[in-house]
């Protein structure tokens, strides 16, 4: 199982970097949507990105809209993991492409929890 | 950077100290992402910063604070998935054919605790069974002992922690609203269910004949005698064809042997034995 973590915040890479680690996931990690782009084409395929919505450069949601329209819907899942919390938003997100979509601040379990509604199913 | 050591212990023990609710090693990561949010709200780089800034000070509000977002409710919606799946795609269909001639359905989640369960199959049958709501009438009961959690379940309100675990985000924007910070379910999925108290150890009031028994993850509270006693009355309000699902760690197994265990996929549940 390969992940890829898209966050501006390197503590939060970090963060979300560990937790994946005790999941017993391999993971890449971008700083931007640009980035993420890149390291999808060079190091690629990935299970699934966890795609943070606020960003410079280039943002989680047209990143989001650029993968689903170069690559097969089923290349690889989207979650975005974002503080963006209004309902408009997030049907957006998954208007755009998203399949899941996480609520900053957020738990080890919830992660887990939305992945298994993927059908990843993770750790113990 | 990972939380230092000893600022995890003091937050953990602010935590204990307050609450009485004991935070594990494995929680670590819980802390530090539920104070990340809160930290930088506050202007400190770190919850290591947030949290040596506390122990300096007497409890105050920011101390509050800290204490509300580590006690959140753990529980999930959609919890353990597998037994929502097999309810949606193989149980519901059977007693739809089963009970064609009554047209009732009757289920029960017998310890609701905030009410995510409950919620979680209204939803399931809301979103998945249209049929239901044309001619069919469907008895979705939720007990529980507490009254706060009976007020909270009632209310239908849930913290941003809460929706984020379990729900897949299409229920979240179909069925909820925001209300503040707070998120709260639908009217159209409030009003189908039912909420009453119950001390599963005590007397247990006139219910309907159920279809569905949901006594999951509570079980494991009680002592053995206790288990055989609730499992009896089980039966007593289960249809004889009826069926009770339990939590990933609980069986019937030694305790009461009238029940005959299924297993469909990884969801198992359990039945009445017709010899019994």
């Amino acid at each position: 199982m390969k992940a890829l973590i898209i966050d501006d915040s390197s503590s939060m890479r970090m963060l979300l970097g560990r937790i994946l680690d005790d999941l017993g996931v391999q993971h890449a990690q971008a700083g931007d949507g640009r980035e993420a782009l890149q390291v999808l084409e060079n190091d690629g395929p990935f299970d699934f990105a966890l795609v943070d919505w606020q960003m410079p450069v280039m943002d989680g949601l047209e990143f989001v809209r650029a993968v689903r329209e170069h690559l097969p819907r089923e290349a690889i899942q989207l979650v975005m993991v974002t503080s963006v919390n209004q309902i408009e938003s997030i049907v957006e997100a998954l208007g755009a492409g998203a399949d899941e979509y996480i609520m900053k601040p957020f738990t080890k379990d919830a992660l887990q929890e939305k992945l298994a509604l993927l059908g990843i199913e993770l750790g113990p | 950077m990972p939380l230092n050591r000893i600022e995890f212990d003091y937050l953990r023990n602010l935590v204990r100290e307050r609450s009485a609710i004991v935070l594990d090693d494995s929680k670590e990561y819980l802390v530090e992402m539920r104070l990340m949010s809160l930290a930088r709200l506050e202007g400190y780089d770190s919850v290591d910063e947030l949290s040596r800034n506390l122990r300096g000070k007497p409890y105050g509000a920011l101390h509050a604070q800290v204490v509300d977002a580590m006690t959140t409710n753990e529980t999930s919606f959609f919890r353990d998935l597998h037994p929502f799946e097999t309810f949606k795609r193989e149980l519901v269909p059977e007693i739809l054919k089963r009970n064609e001639a009554s047209r009732t359905i009757n289920i029960w989640c017998a310890a609701c605790s905030s009410g995510q369960e409950p919620y979680t199959l209204a939803m399931l049958l809301h979103d998945g069974f249209p049929q239901l709501r044309s001619g069919w009438r469907v008895n979705l009961l939720g007990g529980d002992l507490s009254q706060e959690m009976l007020r909270r379940a009632r209310q239908g309100l849930f913290s941003q922690l809460e929706v984020n675990r379990g729900l897949p985000a299409p229920l979240l924007v179909k069925y909820f609203q925001k209300d503040g910070a707070s998120w709260q379910v639908k009217e159209e999925v409030r009003a189908m269910i039912q909420f009453h108290e119950l001390n599963l150890a005590g007397a247990w009031p006139h219910l309907p004949s159920m279809d569905f028994v949901f006594l999951r993850n509570v079980l494991i509270y009680f002592d053995i005698e206790m288990k055989r006693q609730i499992l009896r009355k089980v039966r007593g309000v289960l249809k004889p064809d009826g069926l009770l699902f339990l939590g990933g760690a609980e069986t019937t197994l030694n305790i009461d042997e009238s029940w005959e265990r299924v297993q469909s996929g990884k969801t198992v549940y359990y039945r009445i034995r017709r010899d019994a």
